[in-house]
């Protein structure tokens, strides 16, 4: 039976929990790459945190040495130019009122433009800071929310496994525009933080079926915890491949509008941003975020008391046999 | 329920005719303007502060005629958004933090425009400066001649200043009232008179202390009106010793019946000769350079004078300021009027020119006239701040033509509709049967989404910018997600075999809810963090998302489950049709342990 048709009717049977030291070494080996990726590259932050200008047009007649000859004749030093279709994006540092003017006349004449159909966008220095620093309150604010929330709709451990999982998601969607060297901008602060909504969407609904199955695990049980949460996994694995594809077509339909039709922007940052922290989230929330619940969980002497009495009777139970064994073993190594 | 929702909605829209969503200017093309409040070590200001600076330059912009201007705090940054093209200089100026001096007046001409001079010189009270005080506004004609106590300063500058340690000397209060004195009252005549009008108010002004004996033929000005023969020398009458040849040729260039030359944000050097106009364009000046500037003042507080009912201006200069202050008083005060008057001056513009009643030495001077408490609270606030309470850095001015704004309208839109499309498909694909449940649940919630767009752009002053399109687009994947988590809920109870489908709607809805519920909670605390620690346009993408998140919870429950419910009673869903999604392949749950449960068996 192909994977494709296996899918279909919801039969797959991965086991997530069990393969934990991989996933546990993949994070681990990513998270290094994306922290030594921002110590090294640092993040390509855009105008809005550096201060500047950006002039953008649409002048189909251009091209890029023309448009950069045409700034740098009216004294601006280091214009980036960025084009798509015939809509032009010029990045400047910090221009002086005048300057501004005299750039948006000479590009209204040499590129027959109307000025005011010459967008311009100033932006101070401190404005970015003032940015970023609001969203490290809002991180903040946000984590401490769902902390609580999520402590009492479920417990704390899953709240924990669920934060750190989200951290995880942050730090590698960082880590991959540092060295990927795409620019971040506001909106993309904003695509950071809303991948936190979806990475925890995820993780809640997977979480809500781990907490229904594992209810039920008491002294006479014949699966571990580990056992129950991957089969919880498994359960709705479907439902999350389904999510998150679902979430990720708008997204993506967003980020071709947004790289083919305007350029660069709004559109096209935040759901740059968006995407590839999707796709990280959906990895986490199977990967990183329930292995480690299972690992928290494990600890706890009911369910190491049910790890050491399955063990001892040769694990197994009513699952296939494959998967029950594999399950013991990762439950005694998570009890050791 | 629902319905009654979307009758409402729907209802509200044809009752307001409103059918399409307000657009933001990022979509309709405008410019957007961010102030940052600089104070120090990054203190919040008082929010009192920071809605006066609001008020303040919500005056401003609208004195500068853009109509439809938008003047919002958000945090503690202010957001002025105005709305088509061409209004960026005069955005700019709006924010500028002006300076405030303190200019000996060396001379001064009344507009010349007599046309302008009548339609202004009546309202100086209608200006943002309202320095002008209560100059009766609104009646260019009618009882002026006749009017005696009734036209209490139609000089704009009808005010004396005195030293608030004198008591108040005869000079400094009775004529300054300009009630008595019969040649202050004529800027409020009709046209016939204008000419002569200006030229009398402002001997109106001459008049509290020269006692409208002299000073006319001293200042007299062209006007180009019949009653007074145009003048070839535009200086005659002027005494120019001592003022700047280039000033004096800005001054006479100087039309102050063009609002444009009264723009507010001219930085005027301090440490140069200076040709402005007076707020309201009726008067304007040649001052000499700053002696006293702004930060020479220590406070300045409005407030009645002791055993009277008249409302006066104090200001209290700092010690260096209070020594630069007399001696430019005692200045004033020997020389010829006009130059008595020490005009003060700010964003480049004579907010009033009191005439000096005397050396103020000691640093306390009194501006009295005929204020009332709004005007000389204002005249307080505007000495004490200068033009803001805050000073504040324009963070991000971001200016969008209507082709860009067209342009990202249509990249949103075209987004979204594929966004929408794809999905569509995958759930008709994935789902079948089902999927026509979520196709319409979908177009459900698009209907609820847009109809509360338009109402609340047309009740609750709602634009749409492309933050909130983005924020919408991307909440389609989560309100398709509860039909997915509400689906798989349902296979899986019939996957357990023990149910029929109607039963298994039920059972799998009372689990599937709770997960709905505690996954739309996560989102919207989200959205709600989002919303309130935004910055710029993050607030319309959260809000946005928090408002889908609503929007799906409505259409999860009041929807899609009573119509899964309903649909459960088909012979298409319950007998497991191959195109509904519940078919007995897709049922057959043959792995865990091989026993083939179909709904058929159940």
């Amino acid at each position: 039976m192909g994977l494709g048709r296996r899918l279909y009717r919801g039969e797959i049977d991965v086991d997530f929990v069990g393969k934990w030291r991989l996933w546990y070494s993949l994070s681990g080996l990513l998270l290094v790459v994306s922290l030594a990726g921002l110590l090294i590259n640092g993040l390509n932050l855009g105008v809005e945190f550096r201060g500047g200008s950006v002039f953008s047009f649409k002048a189909g007649n251009a091209s890029i040495e023309q448009v950069r000859e045409t700034f740098q004749a009216e004294g601006v030093h280091q214009p980036i130019v960025q084009t798509a279709g015939d809509r032009w994006r010029v990045t400047t540092e910090t221009l002086a009122e005048g300057t501004t003017t005299q750039v948006q006349t000479a590009i209204s004449k040499d590129y027959s433009v109307p000025a005011d159909q010459v967008d311009i966008q100033s932006i101070g220095a401190s404005w970015g800071g003032e940015v970023s620093q609001k969203a490290w309150i809002g991180l903040g604010v946000f984590m401490l929310a769902i902390i609580l929330y999520l402590s009492m709709a479920f417990e704390p451990k899953m709240a924990l496994a669920a934060i750190v999982a989200l951290v995880h998601d942050l730090v590698i969607t960082a880590g991959i525009y540092a060295w990927s060297g795409f620019e971040v901008t506001p909106a993309t602060l904003l695509g950071f933080l809303t991948i936190l909504g979806y990475s925890l969407y995820d993780a809640v609904v997977v979480f809500d079926m781990i907490k229904e199955v594992t209810a039920k695990l008491g002294h006479t049980s014949k699966q571990t915890y580990s056992m129950a949460a991957n089969n919880a996994l498994n359960h709705t694995l479907i439902r999350s491949l389904n999510t998150s594809l679902v979430a990720i077509l708008p997204v993506a339909a967003i980020l071709f509008i947004g790289t083919t039709l305007l350029g660069a922007g709004t559109l096209k940052d935040l759901s740059l941003a968006l995407f590839v922290g999707m796709i990280v989230g959906t990895y986490s929330s199977l990967c990183v975020a329930t292995p480690l619940l299972v690992t928290l969980k494990e600890r706890e002497p009911k369910y190491q008391a049910i790890a050491r009495r399955l063990a001892s009777t040769g694990g197994g139970g009513k699952g296939s046999g494959g998967k029950g064994s594999k399950d013991s073993k990762s439950a005694a190594v998570a009890k050791g | 329920m629902l319905l009654a929702l979307i009758l409402a909605l729907g209802g509200t829209m044809f009752l307001q005719k409103a059918f399409t969503p307000k657009l933001g200017l990022d979509l309709a093309g405008g410019t957007t303007v961010t102030l940052s409040p600089v104070t120090q070590n990054n203190a919040s200001p008082p929010e009192e502060i920071l809605d006066r600076a609001v008020n303040i330059i919500r005056d401003r912009v609208n004195g500068t005629g853009i109509s439809d201007a938008e003047v919002a705090k958000s945090g503690d940054n202010i957001i002025i958004s105005i709305p088509g093209v061409g209004q960026s200089e005069a955005i700019k100026l709006v924010a500028t933090t002006a300076e405030l001096r303190f200019r000996q007046v060396l001379a001064v001409a009344a507009t010349q425009a007599p046309q302008e001079l009548a339609t202004n010189a009546p309202t100086p009270g209608a200006t943002p400066s309202g320095g002008a005080s209560t100059a009766p506004s609104g009646e260019p004609s009618g009882s002026a001649p006749s009017s005696s106590a009734s036209v209490p300063s139609a000089s704009p500058t009808g005010k004396a200043l005195s030293s608030a340690l004198t008591a108040p000397t005869p000079a400094a209060s009775a004529p300054a009232q300009g009630a008595e004195d019969p040649t202050a009252k004529p800027a409020a005549t009709q046209n016939g008179q204008t000419g002569q009008d200006g030229q009398t108010g402002q001997t109106g002004q001459d008049a509290k202390q020269q006692d409208g004996k002299k000073g006319q033929e001293a200042k007299a000005t062209p006007t180009g009106q019949a009653s007074t023969p145009p003048a070839q020398d535009p200086n005659a009458g002027i005494d120019t010793s001592g003022i700047d040849p280039a000033v004096l040729a800005q001054f006479n260039k100087l039309d102050c019946a063009d609002p444009a030359n009264r723009g507010q944000g001219v930085q005027d050097d301090p440490n140069k000769q200076f040709a402005g106009c007076e707020t309201d364009g009726s008067y304007k000046y040649v001052l000499d350079v700053a002696k006293v500037v702004g930060t020479d003042i220590d406070t300045a507080s409005a407030g009645v004078r002791q055993g009277t009912t008249e409302w006066v201006v104090q200001l209290d200069f700092k010690s260096k300021g209070a020594g630069e202050w007399g001696k430019l008083t005692t200045a004033a005060f020997n020389s010829p009027e006009p130059r008595n008057m020490v005009a003060v001056v700010l964003d480049g513009v004579v907010i009033t020119a009191p005439v000096i009643q005397g050396p103020i030495p000691g640093g306390r001077a009194e501006i009295t006239g005929n204020f009332d408490q709004v005007s000389a609270t204002n005249l307080a606030d505007q000495l004490k701040y200068g033009a803001l309470p805050l000073k504040f850095n324009r963070s991000s001015i971001d200016t969008v033509s209507s082709t860009l704004g067209q342009d990202q309208l249509e990249g949103g839109l075209i987004a979204g509709l594929i966004g929408l499309a794809l999905v569509l498909v995958y759930c008709l694909l994935y789902y079948r049967g089902l999927g026509v449940v979520a196709v319409l649940s979908l177009v459900v919630a698009t209907v609820i989404t847009y109809t509360a767009v338009v109402v609340l752009g047309h009740n609750a002053n709602f634009r749409l910018s492309l933050p909130h399109i983005i924020g919408l687009v991307v909440s389609i994947g989560i309100t398709a997600d509860s039909f997915i988590v509400y689906f798989e809920r349902i296979r899986d109870e019939m996957k357990e075999g023990r149910r029929t489908l109607r039963a298994a709607v039920e059972v799998a809805w009372v689990r599937a809810r709770r997960t709905i519920l505690i996954a739309d909670a996560v989102m919207f605390i989200a959205a709600i963090v989002l919303y309130f620690l935004a910055v710029g346009g993050v607030a319309g993408f959260a809000f946005a998302m928090g408002l889908t998140t609503l929007i799906d919870i409505v259409v999860v429950f009041m929807f899609t489950k009573p119509f899964i419910a309903l649909l459960a009673r088909l012979k298409f869903f319950a007998k497991g049709h191959p195109l509904s999604g519940l078919d007995a392949e897709r049922m057959s749950d043959t792995h865990s342990t091989g026993r083939t449960t179909t709904p058929q068996e159940a």
